[in-house]
């Protein structure tokens, strides 16, 4: 059987409530980077209150429709971002949410290859049927790594992003899972 | 001492929660009158926040606020709520509320009373030096009612309220103690 | 324009930062130990408080910003070595009607007559009309606050209100000035 939460570049990790807050505090320095990962306006939190909230949702109530790993890069073993799951196990469906916090591995794959690297675990580990996600259109590069990764569009909510004044469509991808089974056949 | 607590139209008494709470909710479906009272509880300026108070704090009065129900002389009706909200000790200012949820006693004179009666409340039993208030520009029957008890305009937030595509200012009026202690000897 | 490349809270000399629970509570504590300062930024009677009661103030304040949401708070710090020298808020946020108060102080003498308050004044004006998409928003500014007055002037705000008298302070009474500016009138003024 092979390692589920090793890809080419990267591997899904566990972290601790500490690291992840320390890693969260630096990443939100870069507004660019709030930007293309949330559709709230910033709030600049305490590593304090980070630490709180990663410890809740990592080490005290561990939920198994919820699944958080860290992005550390194989030849270096650097926490680069965060992958994460969330699970509606009656329609076996997961929404899929990932963050490269430092700007340095953004472009270069790294991204794709966490992308899919869970995906192998949504399909083979957890079983399910599709996994769906969302994103604004102004964030090209995630657009096209998810497409890479053999993500659709299925969707547009249009002009549902304010930022700088104008409006921004969103849009819902999803990937099947013979879709993506296809793929890994096509691969071989 | 006079019973500063009566006028020839209304009285001040104190609040019987399940009463206003009642007349509350009647008014509630008064789209009119919310809308006159909008809802503001950050800001503590408006009738409506007072209100949500009354059916928060059925004990009635903290050190920060003082609040009545206004009632009808000739026949002890329950026409609606007056409060001071104390904005601060060391400035000895505080803002007034009002809201009379009762459409048939508006524009008769008795919303002017109970305003006056709050007036002389504040400046001579609980000693303050001004009290202020805000109100939307749209609402000009309270604009003048405010007026004929001796509020003076003092100036607006452009554009503070908006109502479907218009907007409307937020209209602010003060009156210092020595304004309405002058008002009192010239009426004399 | 979509610029989501500019960074929000990077500036020439200052930058925005989050609460840091560790280190700000002691500087923030000799803060309010300076009366003249406090006389500055709080408009209620001032009072000393010690780094325990700092840290309670700064636990209130991020619970009220997951809570309400109605609260954005940012410490200043000084680009060269993170050091805090000052707070920019936007409060009693009002979504609806789009609308919200605006609070800025540097808490150390030496850090002030350098434009360091122009520079938070200018972040914080547009994060609060192009992240957080207010429609106008207010400063509220005791009128013996001459140097506030000069800094919201400067960037395009108008006398609104004017409460008269609604502040007694050393035996004096002064009138509480509300300046407002609104997002087309702070959108027209960035082209100059």
């Amino acid at each position: 059987m092979r390692d589920l939460f090793r890809g080419a570049l990267v591997r899904l990790t566990s972290e601790s409530a500490e690291d992840i807050a320390r890693a969260n505090t630096i990443w939100m320095r870069d507004s660019e980077f709030h930007r293309f990962a949330d559709s709230e306006p910033m709030r600049l939190w305490s590593e304090k209150r980070q630490r709180e909230w990663a410890e809740k949702s990592i080490e005290k109530d561990p939920d198994d429709s919820y699944f958080r790993f860290g992005i550390r890069t194989l030849a270096d073993d650097r926490l680069i971002g965060e992958i994460m799951l969330r699970i509606d196990w009656p329609r076996a469906d997961g929404i899929l949410g990932i963050a490269i916090g430092d700007r340095d591995y953004w472009g270069r794959g790294f991204g794709t290859d966490a992308t899919d690297t869970l995906l192998r675990f949504a399909f083979h580990e957890l079983n399910l049927r599709r996994v769906t996600l969302g994103t604004d259109t102004y964030n090209k590069r995630a657009l096209r790594s998810y497409e890479k990764s053999g993500f659709r569009i299925e969707g547009t909510t249009r002009g549902e992003m304010l930022r700088e004044h104008t409006r921004v469509n969103s849009v819902w991808m999803g990937i099947l899972r013979e879709e993506w089974q296809a793929r890994q056949e096509g691969a071989r | 001492m006079n019973n500063i607590l009566v006028g020839s139209l209304v009285r001040l008494a104190a609040i019987d929660p399940a009463e206003q709470s009642r007349l509350s909710t009647a008014t509630r479906s008064d789209s009119e009158f919310m809308r006159l009272m909008d809802s503001d509880p950050i800001r503590l300026f408006s009738a409506a926040a007072m209100q949500k108070f009354f059916e928060k704090d059925a004990a009635g009065d903290s050190g920060t606020r003082r609040q009545f129900a206004v009632r009808s002389i000739a026949d002890d009706v329950l026409i609606g709520f007056v409060g001071l909200y104390i904005l601060g000790w060391g400035a000895r200012e505080a803002a007034l509320g009002i809201g009379l949820n009762r459409r048939d006693f508006w524009g008769r004179g008795y919303g002017t009373e109970a305003v006056q009666l709050m007036l002389r409340f504040a400046f001579t039993e609980l000693n303050l030096r001004r009290v202020t208030l805000s109100v939307f520009s749209y609402n000009r029957r309270a604009i003048r009612s405010y007026e004929k008890a001796g509020f003076q305009r003092e100036g607006r937030l452009r554009g503070a309220v908006r109502r479907g595509d218009a907007r409307a200012d937020e209209i602010f009026m003060g009156t210092l103690r020595e304004e309405w202690q002058a008002l009192q000897e010239a009426a004399q | 324009m979509l610029d989501i490349q500019t960074q929000l809270f990077e500036a020439e000399d200052i930058r925005f930062g989050p609460i840091d629970h560790e280190k700000h509570p002691e500087i923030e504590s000799r803060w309010t130990h300076d009366g003249e300062f406090m006389r500055l930024m709080e408009l209620k009677p001032i009072r000393p408080l010690s780094p325990a009661m700092v840290k309670k103030q700064y636990e209130d304040i991020e619970k009220e910003m997951d809570e309400s949401r109605n609260l954005f708070y940012f410490s200043i710090r000084a680009r060269s070595d993170d050091r805090l020298i000052g707070k920019a808020v936007i409060e009693w946020i009002d979504w609806p009607h789009g609308n919200g108060y605006v609070r800025l102080g540097l808490g150390d003498p030496k850090d002030r007559r350098r434009g360091l308050g122009s520079q938070a004044l200018s972040m914080l004006l547009r994060f609060a009309f192009a992240e957080a998409n207010l429609f106008r928003v207010t400063a509220i500014v005791p009128a013996y606050n001459e140097g506030a007055m000069r800094l919201f002037q400067k960037f395009g705000f108008i006398e609104e209100v004017r409460r008269r008298k609604a502040m007694h302070r050393d035996d004096e009474f002064w009138d509480l000035i509300a300046y407002g500016l609104l997002a087309s009138e702070w959108a027209a003024g960035k082209g100059s």
